[in-house]
């Protein structure tokens, strides 16, 4: 038994031991590494593991009109939310959840793109739940490991459609806005404003989403709020109030002819705050808080009304008309005419200017006119005249000073700049050099041609009649920097102005109490924009008391026919404002001339009549949304 | 005459008793989590096995290594049958759910038969390598060894049950160097396990080709012996990676997240990063008794059996771990001091082999929980819940100390 010698068994013995010892050391110094070495590292991962994070969302502001009526408010809902896990087991609560919960397959991709976006947040299944399925789910959560059900602040908006373009609507916001500048520190699946105010006060608006932190276990399964983790509180978001007057914005809604497409705005005239601003047809903005039903997005989208396009910044029409006044305007300022400058050719229906006739509205011409009488019977003879006068180049220059080619820079998302030329190498372009002649001069005066105005850059105009003469951008909380745009004319030219507008109305007369003793003085004007496609758009602005106005107020209606069709709109607003009593508005009467444009004449000498280039910009220019329709072709009416 | 129970061997019974409560102490642990499972009561089982396990060393404790080394023939032929029998109607269990390694009767889980299989491997072993007088010099010498130990072997691979096969492997390298083989000789047996492992990298097997040769040179063993090593290790290379193949995924998929735990963290390297993490977070003193939230949140799997060691790093920290690996240490050198002194060489090669059982189970075990090693999933003697594994470590230990008394009884007291 030689190989279990003692001396042998020894040696093996020691290299045993050693083995022992080795092996041993080496765990002792792996232990020590991983448990002081490392250990703020794996702590932290051990307090990751267990601690997940839930956004606790903040209270949008509050959005009140000028006398705290509330706009837009929060109310109570329910966010229905999976704490985060492996995708399958994800997949697998959601499939369980889905009879309850009502989830189609394209919703529950939906709501996994959203956990792959964001792993490590809890994935919201449902927002704005109702309580009976909040109650229904609550008995049933032991089948559904992760499930957060989560008390959420919900926008609401008391008058729904009625201020819907005003304040717009919230969203979930997109994965594009959150690479915006505006959008940064949204969390991912946070609500933003998405249109109207909401969007462009989104930064105050919104507040700051608070952290709360709860213990899970490796199901998943919420253990405890966890106590060791502070808890962030949300920051509620700045209250926003308006320059808008409630009241009145009800009342235009309510008076609003139902079915018809326009817009209508109405501001103080001395500092731009705007009153009421509507455009039909409106839409309900509580159908987008918590995502919108994609049937309704469609419906809102297809929509040949198109609900979603706010007319008052959003659409182009030409002024027409209304466009008459700047034409004075200018004319009064360069000193070419006083109020009761002739023309060198009375009106007999129309002009013959070159080879063309340039018809009046009027066929029967309405004789020799001084300059107040153009205005009231919106002769367009005269300022055919006139603008000829006035010469393309300066009438150019004087309308773009005023403000025709720029934005009023309201502070709503999305207002367009209007359509007009910002000079004569406009027409260079468009035609070629030497291709066009004065006869655009002659279109353009009464508000034909290449022009296209927004409603509220057409108010502002009237604006600046109404006041001092200066320009006070329209705002509905911020003023835009304010430019010291002005007429350039003298109080008593604007007087006079005002004077021929108010022969326009002749005379409104309303009964009853009010602090003008029952009657005031409404000065206006109307305007007939051609649409190729249908029925005129109809045009009034108009402002009282016409001695010191208070508010000035402008409406388009698509399709009116006519502008004297929108005139009682605009003047039962003003004087619903003005505390006339307007249970009796329709004793109102208003005389106004229906002075419906004449068609454009072609500008290209020798080309036939239906030339498209030349009146593109004379129809309602809504190619945003393309309410008018597509062919810009002009037809004879 | 017959052992008494006060003339127990001391040291080795108070390391056994010590280790027994701490393990109960992180078993009951293990159990208390925050959502209770069928752990929470665990360590009520883990008594009653304690109690079987006491019982079943007193009685080894009190057989004479005559008897043992008798009826080893029988206990190695029933141990074999009965694996052959798992491989038949062998169910699957816990975290290996489509193994078959659990005998089960009417329902009842009789036990992991692999695990007294190791104990009857270690005997027969001790019975045959006792009975030739010189110790094996060729690899022919090897062959019967390694067909005692490659029958059970086998048996547990196609289970599958790699962590004990390792075991298997372990016990028999132990009890062969042992027992006077030459280490040389033994670098040729296990030569072909090299020559696999490097076969992954082709550059690393070449080398290895050329450096078995020139060890070949230099120990001249017989010219059959080299050409066969040699051949095995190039067959070794060949096979690999078809081999590889046809390991079950989640093999693959262990000794990937082994490699690197990150690749992927959800599934297969959950385990390693749970434990790790568990552990790390622990520190010098730990999170206190039952106190420990990887633990208490079920973050670590199968904390009362492979991985209840985390839960020791966790709740006792560095200082709770170094206790248990110093009474691990004293309790493997007990045992190699109690084979030193042994009276026969039966005794003192079934000693032996014990030793290496119980240390390589250790070895794993704790090497797993902090990425050291690959995850095999087998238990740590006396920590984790099971009763085969308790019974045939209990046996194992009345064994050792029924060699330890034979051997005072001759004499060998204090030396």
């Amino acid at each position: 038994m030689s190989s279990f010698h003692p001396h042998l068994l020894d040696r093996r013995l020691r290299v045993a031991r050693a083995v022992v010892w080795l092996v041993i050391g080496v765990f002792v110094v792996v232990f020590f590494r991983t448990q002081i070495l490392e250990h703020g590292k794996y702590r932290l991962q051990s307090e990751l593991n267990r601690l997940r994070p839930i956004p606790l969302p903040a209270p949008r502001g509050l959005i009140m009109d000028r006398n705290g009526k509330v706009l837009a408010e929060n109310v109570p809902g329910y966010t229905v939310s999976l704490l985060p896990g492996d995708e399958d087991s994800l997949r697998a609560t959601l499939r369980r959840l889905a009879p309850l919960v009502k989830l189609d397959s394209a919703e529950l991709t939906r709501v996994l793109l959203r956990h792959s976006r964001a792993p490590y947040l809890p994935v919201t299944v449902l927002t704005n739940a109702k309580f009976e399925l909040v109650s229904a789910l609550q008995e049933r959560r032991v089948i559904f490991p992760g499930l957060l059900i989560q008390p959420e602040p919900k926008r609401h908006y008391p008058d729904s459609s009625l201020v819907a373009h005003l304040i717009g609507y919230v969203g979930e916001v997109t994965e594009a806005e959150r690479g915006q500048r505006r959008f940064t520190g949204v969390r991912l699946g946070g609500v933003v404003g998405k249109d109207g105010l909401e969007r462009q006060y989104d930064d105050s608006l919104r507040g700051a989403d608070g952290m709360r932190f709860v213990e899970v276990s490796a199901l998943g399964r919420v253990v405890r709020e966890a106590g060791a983790a502070s808890t962030l509180l949300p920051v509620a978001g700045q209250p926003l109030r308006t320059t808008i007057d409630l009241d009145l914005q009800r009342y235009v809604a309510q008076i609003f002819p139902a079915g018809q497409r326009g817009a209508l705005l109405a501001l103080n005239p001395n500092t731009g705050e705007i009153l009421a601003l509507y455009s039909s047809p409106g839409f309900d903005p509580n159908a987008f808080v918590g995502g919108i039903d994609p049937g309704a997005w469609r419906r809102l989208n297809e929509s040949e009304s198109h609900p979603l396009f706010d007319r008052s910044i959003q659409a182009r029409y030409p002024p027409g008309s209304t466009w008459k006044l700047a034409v004075a305007a200018i004319a009064l300022k360069r000193g070419l005419v006083t109020f009761r400058s002739h023309m060198p050719i009375p009106c007999r229906g129309g002009l013959q200017y070159g080879t063309r006739f340039f018809r009046c509205w009027s066929a029967q011409g309405h004789g020799d006119l001084a300059l107040a009488d153009a205005i009231a019977q919106s002769c367009d003879v005269y300022f055919y005249q006139l603008g000829l006068k006035i010469g393309l180049s300066s009438l150019l220059e004087e309308a773009n000073r005023i403000g025709f080619h720029t934005r009023t820079g309201v502070d709503l998302p999305g207002e367009i700049t209007p359509e007009f030329p910002a000079g004569t190498e406009y027409y260079d372009r468009a035609y070629g050099p030497r291709r066009w002649t004065s006869a655009v001069t002659l279109n353009l005066a009464i508000g034909q041609g290449e022009n296209a105005q927004t409603l509220v850059n057409m108010v502002r105009f009237y604006q600046m009649l109404a006041s001092d003469g200066r320009a006070r951008a329209p705002f509905l909380v911020h003023p835009a920097s304010n430019t010291d745009v002005t007429l350039g004319l003298s109080p008593d030219q604007l007087a006079g102005l005002r004077q021929a507008m108010i022969s326009v109305v002749e005379r409104g007369t309303a009964r009853g109490a009010g602090r003008f003793g029952g009657t005031i003085t409404i000065a206006g004007k109307t305007g007939t924009a051609q649409n190729p496609h249908g029925p005129a758009h109809g045009w009034f602005i108009a402002f009282a008391p016409a001695d010191k106005p208070e508010i000035v107020a402008g409406a388009i209606i698509e399709f009116a026919r006519e502008g004297p069709f929108v005139a009682p709109l605009v003047t039962r607003v003003i004087g619903h404002y003005l505390g006339v009593d307007t249970t009796i508005a329709s004793h109102m009467r208003i005389v106004l001339p229906t002075d419906t444009a004449p068609r454009p004449m072609p500008i290209l000498p020798g080309l036939p009549t239906e030339d498209t280039t030349v009146t593109d910009t004379s129809h309602a220019d809504t190619t945003r949304t393309d309410t008018t329709g597509a062919t810009p072709t002009p037809r004879n009416r | 005459m017959r052992p008494r129970l006060r003339e127990i061997d001391r040291p080795l019974a108070g390391v056994v008793v010590a280790l027994a409560a701490y393990g109960l102490a992180a078993l009951y642990s293990a159990g208390q989590t925050d959502v209770p499972t069928f752990v929470t009561t665990i360590w009520h089982k883990q008594l009653i096995w304690l109690a079987v396990g006491a019982i079943a060393a007193f009685l080894m404790f009190g057989l004479s290594p005559r008897l043992l080394e008798w009826a080893t023939p029988y206990a190695y032929a029933i141990a074999v049958l009965v694996l052959l029998l798992t491989l038949a109607v062998g169910t699957g269990g816990g975290t290996a759910a489509s193994s078959k390694s659990w005998i089960t009767l009417g329902g009842l889980r009789l036990g992991q038969p692999a695990e007294l299989a190791k104990l009857a491997v270690i005997l027969m072993l001790a019975r045959w390598l006792a009975e030739r007088r010189e110790p094996p010099a060729t690899l022919r010498d090897l062959v019967y060894p390694s067909i005692i130990v490659g029958v059970p072997f086998a048996l547990v691979v196609l289970q599958p049950d790699l962590g004990s096969a390792i075991v298997f492997i372990a016990i028999l390298f132990a009890m062969l160097y042992w027992a006077g083989t030459k280490a040389s000789l033994l670098l040729l047996f296990g030569s072909p396990a090299i020559g696999l492992a490097l076969a992954f990298s082709t550059a690393a097997w070449g080398a290895w080709i050329i450096l078995l040769f020139a060890l070949l040179l230099w120990w001249r063993p017989y010219v059959w012996e080299g050409l066969s090593v040699m051949l095995a290790n190039i067959v070794m290379g060949i096979v690999a990676v078809p081999f590889w193949r046809r390991l079950a995924p989640y093999q693959q998929n262990r000794l990937l997240a082994f490699l690197n735990p990150e690749v992927d963290p959800r599934a297969t390297g959950w385990h390693v990063i749970q434990s790790k993490i568990a552990i790390g977070s622990g520190g010098f003193l730990g999170k206190g008794f039952t106190q420990g939230p990887q633990k208490r949140l079920a973050f670590l799997p199968a904390q009362h059996t492979d991985f209840i060691f985390p839960v020791v790093g966790e709740e006792l920290g560095f200082l709770g771990v170094v206790i248990a690996l110093a009474l691990f240490a004293v309790l493997t050198l007990m045992l190699l001091r109690i084979a030193r002194r042994a009276t026969d060489a039966f005794s003192s090669l079934c000693v032996f082999g014990i030793a290496g059982m119980l240390f390589t189970h250790i070895v794993e075990n704790v090497g797993m929980t902090v990425n050291l090693l690959p995850i095999t999933g087998i238990p740590l003697p006396f920590f984790s819940y099971g009763g085969s594994f308790l019974l045939a470590c209990s046996l194992a230990v009345g064994i050792a100390l029924r060699v330890a008394w034979d051997s005072r009884q001759s004499g060998y007291a204090e030396l």
